[in-house]
C-alpha cells in the first residue's frame, strides 16, 4: 500500500513537471467546449430533449466530458507499448514489482492531477458562461466514485492495448484504433442517448460507456437508487474484467517474450 | 551463485505479410558454466551473439527452451520477483531511473520497490553519492544528466538495495575516459570490499582487461571460451612481434621462424612464435640491431581472432 502511494505520487510528479502543456491542454479542453457546447444549442433550438437530456443537461454533458478527457484519459496512451518496443520492460521486469500493478497505481496518482489542473479550470470557465445542472450531494459523491471506477475501467483496457506490442512489431494500428472505439463508445464524441436506440443499449452494455457516460448520467441525475448501484456495478465488473484480461496477457507475454533491441 | 547447465533460448520468428514462414533462430545453445560468489567475469561476444539474451535468462526475464539454470539457489523465470529483490541489473542503454523526475526521487521511489529499511538506505545512498560523486546532480530530473551522471545514477540505482548479484550490459557505453574510469574503480570496490559477484557484458574490452579475472566468451549462442585472460592470450594470441631499428633503411630481413609485417625505414616488424631471445639472436646474426622491442598481442587483436575463426 506505502508503495503504490510512493508510484501514485511520482504519477503526479511526472505530469506537474510539465505545466505549460497542462495549461495548454486546459486551453484546448476550454475552446472545444464552446465548440461543442454551440453545436448543441443550436440542435436543441428545435428540440426540447433528445434521449432524455434537455438543453442543460447536454451543455453540462459537454464540460464534462471535455473535463474527464484527461482525468480517464481517453487519448492514446503508449508509454507501456513504447517500453515493450524499445525492450525497457526488461528492466522493469528485473524489478521485484508486478508491471500492471506499478502502472495502475501510476495511472491513479496522474488522474487526481489531470483533474485538478485540465479538468477543473475548463469546467469553472463553462460554468461561468453557461447554465448547467449540477449534482445533489448523492450524486456528487456517487459521481465521485463512477469516475474513479471509470479510470480504472480506462487503465484497464489502455493496459490490454499496449500490450499489443508484445506481439506485433507496429503496434500503432492497434492503439489508434482502440483509441477510436472508445472516443465513439464512451459518448465522448456525442452522447450515447443520442444515437438510436439498439446502438444505445448495446454502448451502455459495453465498457466504454463507464467511462464517460456513465459518470455524467450520474452527475445529472439519470441513474438513481437501483439503476445508479446498478451502472456502478458494471462499471466495476468491467474494471475487473479489463483488469484481469491485461493480467492475463501479461503473463502470457512474460511466458514467451521477446525482448526487442537484442 | 549461478550454475548453468545445457541452457538454451530459441526463438520463433514469423516472417512475412500473408505466407507467414516459421524461422527459427537458435539464440543461445546448449551453454554451461558455473560462477562462485565474488567473482568478477566478463562476458564478451559480437553483436548478436546471444549475450544479452543469456543474461535475460540469468534474471528470470525470458523463459529458458532447455536446459537447467540457477541463480542464488532459485529457478529465476519461476521465482523471478523473489530473485529480483537480490540482484541488481543495469543495462547501458536503457533508462531505468525514471525520466521526468529527479535522480533522488527515482532512489527514494526504489527504495520502496525493494522494501530498503531507512536505515540502511540511508547509508548505502550516502555511499554512493560520495564514491560516484552524486550531490551535483541528485537533485536534477534525469532528462537533463549527462550520460556519465546518469550511468552514475544508473549505477546507484542498480546498487541501492545491496544485491549479491549485479548484471551489468555495457556499463561504460558512451563514457569518455575519466567517467569510464570511475565507473570501474566502483566496480572493483564493491567486488572487493562488498563482495558483490558481478557478471559484465561488454565491447569494451579495457573494461575486461582491468576489472575480470575470467572471462567467457560467446558466438553464435555457443560458449567459445571459459577461462582467465593470461590463457586466452596464450592459446589464441600466441604470436608475438619483434619490432627491431637497423642502422639503416634495408631490404625485409629473412629469418628462420619469423616473418617480416612491416617495413618503415630502418624499423621492421617481425611476426613469430617461440622464444624472442633465439630471434633476436638470429636477426642480429643477419644485420646490426641498434633497438629492439618485444609486442605482446593486445587483448582486441586476440577477440578479433577468435570472431574470425
Amino acid at each position: 500500500m506505502r508503495l503504490d502511494w510512493e508510484i501514485a505520487k511520482r504519477g503526479w510528479r511526472r505530469y506537474a513537471a510539465y505545466p505549460w502543456a497542462t495549461v495548454a491542454g486546459a486551453f484546448t479542453n476550454s475552446i472545444f467546449g464552446f465548440l461543442q457546447a454551440y453545436i448543441l444549442l443550436a440542435v436543441y433550438r428545435h428540440r426540447a430533449a433528445i434521449g432524455g437530456f434537455d438543453a442543460a443537461d447536454a451543455v453540462t454533458y459537454v464540460w464534462l466530458a471535455q473535463s474527464m478527457i484527461m482525468t480517464v484519459y481517453i487519448f492514446s496512451w503508449w508509454e507501456l507499448a513504447w517500453r515493450i518496443r524499445d525492450g525497457s520492460i526488461a528492466t522493469d521486469l528485473a524489478r521485484p514489482l508486478d508491471p500492471q500493478r506499478y502502472w495502475l497505481a501510476y495511472d491513479l496518482g496522474r488522474a487526481p492531477y489531470h483533474f485538478l489542473f485540465r479538468g477543473l479550470p475548463p469546467f469553472v470557465l463553462g460554468a461561468l458562461v453557461f447554465h448547467l445542472h449540477y449534482p445533489s450531494p448523492l450524486d456528487a459523491l456517487a459521481f465521485v466514485v463512477s469516475l474513479t471506477l471509470a479510470v480504472v475501467v480506462s487503465f484497464g483496457f489502455r493496459f490490454v492495448y499496449n500490450s499489443a506490442a508484445f506481439w506485433l512489431l507496429d503496434f500503432r494500428g492497434v492503439v489508434t484504433l482502440s483509441t477510436t472505439v472508445v472516443i465513439f463508445f464512451s459518448g465522448m464524441a456525442i452522447p450515447i442517448r443520442f444515437f438510436p436506440h439498439a446502438l444505445r443499449e448495446l454502448c451502455y452494455a459495453l465498457p466504454f460507456a463507464g467511462v464517460i457516460q456513465t459518470p455524467v448520467d450520474i452527475w445529472l441525475g439519470k441513474r438513481e437508487g437501483l439503476a445508479l448501484a446498478g451502472v456502478i456495478g458494471l462499471q466495476l465488473l468491467w474494471a475487473l474484467v479489463l483488469i484481469g484480461l491485461g493480467r492475463v496477457l501479461l503473463a502470457r507475454a512474460t511466458q514467451r517474450l521477446v525482448v526487442q533491441g537484442g | 551463485m549461478i550454475e548453468v547447465e545445457n541452457l538454451s533460448k530459441r526463438f520463433v520468428v514469423r516472417r512475412g505479410r500473408f505466407r507467414r514462414e516459421r524461422h527459427v533462430v537458435d539464440a543461445v545453445k546448449e551453454i554451461s558454466f558455473g560462477v562462485e560468489r565474488g567473482e568478477l567475469l566478463g562476458y564478451l561476444g559480437p553483436n548478436g551473439a546471444g549475450k544479452s539474451t543469456t543474461i535475460k535468462m540469468l534474471t528470470g526475464i525470458l523463459v529458458p527452451s532447455g536446459g537447467r539454470v540457477s541463480v542464488g539457489g532459485l529457478d529465476p523465470s519461476r521465482k523471478r520477483i523473489e530473485l529480483a529483490r537480490r540482484i541488481g541489473a543495469m543495462f547501458g542503454q536503457r533508462v531505468q531511473l525514471w525520466w521526468d523526475l529527479p535522480l533522488l526521487d527515482s532512489f527514494q521511489l526504489l527504495r520502496h520497490i525493494y522494501k530498503v529499511p531507512p536505515g540502511r538506505y540511508r547509508e548505502s545512498l550516502a555511499r554512493f553519492r560520495e564514491v560516484l560523486e552524486l550531490d551535483a546532480f541528485i537533485h536534477t530530473p534525469v532528462r537533463q544528466l549527462s550520460l556519465g551522471q546518469r550511468i552514475r545514477g544508473e549505477l546507484t540505482a542498480a546498487m541501492l538495495h545491496g544485491p549479491e548479484l549485479l548484471f551489468l550490459d555495457e556499463p561504460t557505453i558512451g563514457l569518455d575516459v575519466v567517467a569510464k574510469q570511475r565507473v570501474r574503480d566502483f566496480l572493483v570496490e564493491i567486488n572487493r570490499d562488498d563482495g558483490v559477484t558481478v557478471m559484465l557484458t561488454t565491447h569494451d574490452l579495457g573494461d575486461i582487461e582491468r576489472l575480470c579475472n575470467r572471462l567467457l566468451v560467446i558466438d553464435h549462442g555457443s560458449l567459445i571460451w571459459d577461462g582467465g585472460i593470461p590463457e586466452l592470450k596464450e592459446r589464441y594470441g600466441g604470436e608475438r612481434v619483434l619490432v627491431v631499428d637497423l642502422e639503416g633503411p634495408s631490404e625485409p630481413l629473412q629469418v628462420d621462424g619469423a616473418t617480416v609485417e612491416r617495413v618503415e625505414g630502418p624499423r621492421q616488424w617481425l611476426r613469430f612464435r617461440g622464444s624472442a631471445s633465439e630471434l633476436t639472436a638470429r636477426v642480429a646474426a643477419a644485420a646490426r640491431i641498434v633497438d629492439l622491442q618485444v609486442q605482446e598481442p593486445d587483448i582486441e587483436e586476440i577477440v578479433r581472432r577468435i570472431y574470425m575463426r
